[in-house]
């Protein structure tokens, strides 16, 4: 499954994320629930921006941060970062965080699913037998 | 039945009013990979500047 497709399927299940984008680990973009170039770009700088910000404050050694939530009075930003990749996501005021994280790592599993290269099915010979 | 409708309203009630303020408040909440999380309320000074970016995105 494509990232355009992951994040289709996002917005049908979860009626809470009202847009959403998913990077790759050198946050070049890979798909966007967003029409227009600006309004991506800007949800993604502002994600990307929230992660570091509090990844260099909080993060150490010992320990990194995995996912952000921000609630605000008019709704919330979700990043969460997973197996390379990273998704940024708009709410509407008030959403279930618990339900909102499980459906963004469930598009990013889904999405890291797609960029693994499948391994490859093995035939077996056919080994010719002649009748005698 | 009326001393156990009053019970569930003295304790229920706080919980309630309490949820619904907190509901209303701006945060911030960080998950690490051990598992771990932590909360950030709106008056905290190290909330001010991860909600100041969040905003960007609205």
């Amino acid at each position: 499954m494509d990232a355009a497709s992951a994040l289709a399927d996002l917005t049908e299940i979860s009626s809470q994320v009202v847009a959403a984008a998913v990077v790759d680990a050198d946050g070049a973009l890979l798909g966007s629930t967003l029409p227009g170039e600006p309004a991506t770009e800007r949800l993604v700088q502002a994600g990307t921006g929230l992660f570091e910000a509090a990844t260099s404050r909080f993060g150490s050694s010992g320990r990194s941060v995995t996912q952000v939530e921000a609630a605000l009075r008019d709704g919330s930003i979700f990043v969460v970062r997973e197996d390379g990749l990273g998704i940024v996501a708009r709410t509407s005021a008030g959403p279930t965080s618990g339900l909102v994280l499980y459906d963004l790592k469930t598009c990013l599993r889904a999405v890291a699913a797609a960029k693994k290269p499948k391994p490859r099915r093995r035939t077996a010979k056919k080994t010719e037998t002649a009748d005698a | 039945m009326r001393k156990l409708l009053g019970l569930a309203v003295l304790v229920g009630g706080p919980l309630y009013l309490r949820h619904r303020r907190d509901a209303g408040r701006e945060r911030v909440q960080l998950h690490f990979d051990d598992g771990s999380s932590i909360t950030l309320a709106d008056d905290s000074p190290d909330a001010q500047p991860l909600l100041a970016l969040a905003r960007r995105a609205l």
